[in-house]
């Protein structure tokens, strides 16, 4: 029996703009498991970077509207914002695209750290968290002198390192990278997903990957999710979803993306273009592009439901039963 | 017309730190500089798509901008069919841009939001082909927007940037690229922003316009999968430098130097079977201000050699096996020091 950690039921999240509501995230369904490493893959506006600040209720612009958090047998959304700042660092930490943003520029990296580590654990004095935080810069690559310095006297791939320090200060169960490798170099992004896996095993973490980088999921992720549109269409083992994707968006996703270490002729092509979320189209949302679309897509939602155990698909090629079920596994 | 169309001869471009007499009063005449290209050569031939690939600080951006004229080089020449760049008069420079045109990555940033599509891509020929008349102008708008797959040309012709998609926006700076009918677009990671879906359809574009309009194209990325999809030839760049260059497969196929090799086991590949085989270079890349005495890439060489790869300069030279036209800058690879290198006859070059 998989051990679940977070638990994701019927999430909806919606931005209110000038021209109405917009469904950024469309009840959405899973469960993230303990120990795992899980890719969350889609192109930009599928709602992939709201559903991980949802899953910390970091959501400022728009509102969770419906939906359960189950985070390690407690509904998150029944916290107060007091309890929230608790688990946010403390059990769920957070991993941001671009550190710049994310480091105080006037604080040093030491500061950083024995900042986090305090405000969490008061009982922890300035000396005790100096000296974990030396631990684990250290054992992220980074000398200890370093850590008197600015960020911006650091270079990417370092600032980025400081942040996975920040999450791991506090123990976390969780942690959620969101585009964690898009502004890094190459290599320095092949470097940072080693230690990611390394990182995982030692500190048994479970980590929530959102990329748009199909080949990053490749790489490190246990099982994969993909996202369309707001909503959660494919779910599986990595090896799975790659080998046979069931999903027409995940199959032509596939298709589309260069593959460096093959001999590849033409590269599929995607007509169309990812709908509107104002007006999203009448049952499934990618039934305007769909290849495989059969009159029942344009008038119905599909469930998010299993094609074979472990394997889930939002697919009226697999369903029997229009959607509300929520099984997510 | 023969001979290649782009020459680049021993090209530097220092950007010193500070500027002016205090500076070098300072400095004593020294002033440190960032290094952001440092001996480059290389011809690029009528036609082909000329690959321009490194990571941030390898000088790949700051060498299209030399192409170009954008910036004039600290030393070396830049020919573009037989005429040296810096030997032109301001007016003459002008006329040649019509020839030569660039294509960068952010299409928001590239095109003015105040401006009709109709009106962007009209802008060059406004400029360059001053003698059409307004019907000449509006059909050859229009001949760019059907080109570049935006039909009915009607339909975009008033519209804004932002009332189009991002893959469509790349779409209009191209065909604005394409109006003055340059021989070379200098391509700036121009793939780079869009969703992964739609890149192929611009590259698609990209090529079909090569055919079209016979262009020669130079593609700077550091994306080594995009740039296997289109390249002829490639030149891989490291702190201001080449250190590998040739035809496209012959490369990919038998990466010579150290750099290429780790740089394409990098690659992130979308298949979850994959391992990659290389160890990653050491510690990171270096600042170009200080460059690394000898080889740059020496510290974080996985087989450099003391006293030889810490001190002397590598060279760009054919590979003992091979074509001769793929070329590596390694002392124990393609120099003189061939019997040093702790791979040799374990691994094929």
């Amino acid at each position: 029996m998989t051990d679940v950690l977070y638990s994701i039921r019927d999430l909806i999240v919606e931005y209110d703009t000038r021209a109405g509501p917009v469904r950024a995230v469309d009840r959405v369904n899973f469960d993230i498991r303990r120990g795992e490493i899980l890719g969350l893959v889609g192109e930009s506006g599928c709602g992939k970077s709201t559903l991980g600040k949802a899953l910390m209720r970091l959501v400022h612009t728009g509102k969770i509207i419906d939906g359960e958090l189950l985070f390690d047998g407690t509904n998150l959304m029944t916290l107060s914002e007091r309890q929230m700042r608790q688990v946010r660092g403390g059990r769920i930490g957070m991993v941001f695209q671009d550190p710049m943003t994310s480091l105080n520029p006037v604080q040093r990296i030491a500061d950083h750290l024995t900042e986090t580590i305090t405000t969490h654990e008061p009982g922890v004095s300035e000396r005790a968290a100096r000296e974990r935080s030396t631990t684990l810069i250290e054992r992220l690559g980074i000398r200890p002198e370093r850590l008197d310095e600015y960020p911006h006297q650091m270079s990417g791939g370092m600032r980025q390192r400081v942040m996975i320090a920040l999450a791991l200060a506090l123990h976390a169960d969780l942690v959620i990278a969101d585009e964690p490798t898009t502004s890094l170099d190459v290599i320095v992004e092949a470097k940072f997903l080693d230690l990611l896996k390394e990182l995982q095993q030692e500190f048994d973490l479970t980590i929530l990957l959102i990329t748009h980088n199909i080949g990053v999921v490749a790489e490190v992720a246990d099982r994969v999710a993909v996202m369309y549109a707001g909503r959660m269409m494919e779910l599986g083992e990595v090896n799975d979803v790659f080998a046979d994707p069931k999903h027409p968006y995940t199959q032509g996703l596939l298709r589309s993306v260069p593959n460096i270490s093959l001999d590849q002729g033409e590269l599929h092509k995607m007509e169309g273009a990812p709908p509107n979320l104002l007006h999203p189209p009448k049952g499934c949302p990618f039934n305007p592009r769909c290849p495989e679309v059969m009159e029942i897509c344009q008038m119905a939602d599909p469930g998010f439901d299993p094609v074979y155990e472990g394997h889930l698909a939002a697919c009226w090629l697999y369903q029997r039963t229009p959607s509300r079920s929520s099984t997510g596994v | 017309m023969t001979g290649p169309l782009v020459e680049v001869s021993s090209l530097k471009k220092w950007f010193p730190l500070q500027t002016g007499f205090m500076a070098s009063l300072l400095h004593r005449g020294e002033i440190p500089s960032v290094r952001a290209v440092d001996d480059v050569s290389f011809a690029i031939r009528r036609g082909e798509v000329f690959g321009l690939a490194g990571e941030s600080g390898s000088g790949k951006s700051t060498v299209g901008r030399l192409i170009l004229g954008l910036l004039d080089p600290t030393a070396g020449t830049v020919t573009f069919d037989g005429q040296d760049l810096s030997t032109l008069q301001p007016e003459e420079m002008r006329r040649l841009r019509s020839r030569m045109q660039v294509v960068f990555q952010d299409p928001l940033a590239s095109l003015n939001p105040r401006m009709t599509i109709g009106q962007a891509i009209g802008h060059p020929a406004e400029i360059h082909m001053p003698n059409l008349t307004p019907a000449q102008q509006r059909a050859t708008i229009f001949e760019m927007l059907d080109a570049v797959g935006m039909s009915p040309p009607e339909q975009f012709y008033a519209k804004y940037p932002h009332q189009i998609s991002g893959g469509q926006r790349q779409r209009i700076v191209i065909a604005r690229a394409l109006v003055t009918k340059p021989d070379l677009i200098v391509a700036d990671e121009p793939v780079a922003m869009a969703d992964v879906s739609v890149r192929a359809l611009l590259l698609d574009l990209m090529m079909e316009l090569k055919q079209e309009f016979n262009l020669t194209y130079v593609f700077i990325t550091h994306d080594l999968a995009t740039a296997k999809y289109v390249c002829d030839r490639i030149a891989v760049m490291y702190l201001g430098k080449i250190v590998e260059m040739g035809d496209l497969n012959d490369v990919f196929e038998s990466p010579t130097h150290p750099y290429t090799r780790a740089l394409l086991d990098a690659v992130p590949v979308p298949d979850p079977r994959h391992r990659r085989t290389e160890p990653m270079p050491r510690g990171e890349i270096p600042s170009a201000i200080n460059p690394p005495s000898g080889c740059r890439f020496h510290p974080r060489c996985p087989i450099a050699q003391s006293g030889v790869c810490d001190v002397l300069d590598p060279r760009l030279e054919p590979l003992p096996v091979g074509s001769a036209e793929h070329l590596a800058s390694c002392h124990l690879r393609t120099g003189d020091y061939l019997e040093l290198d702790p791979e040799r006859g374990l691994r094929p070059i």
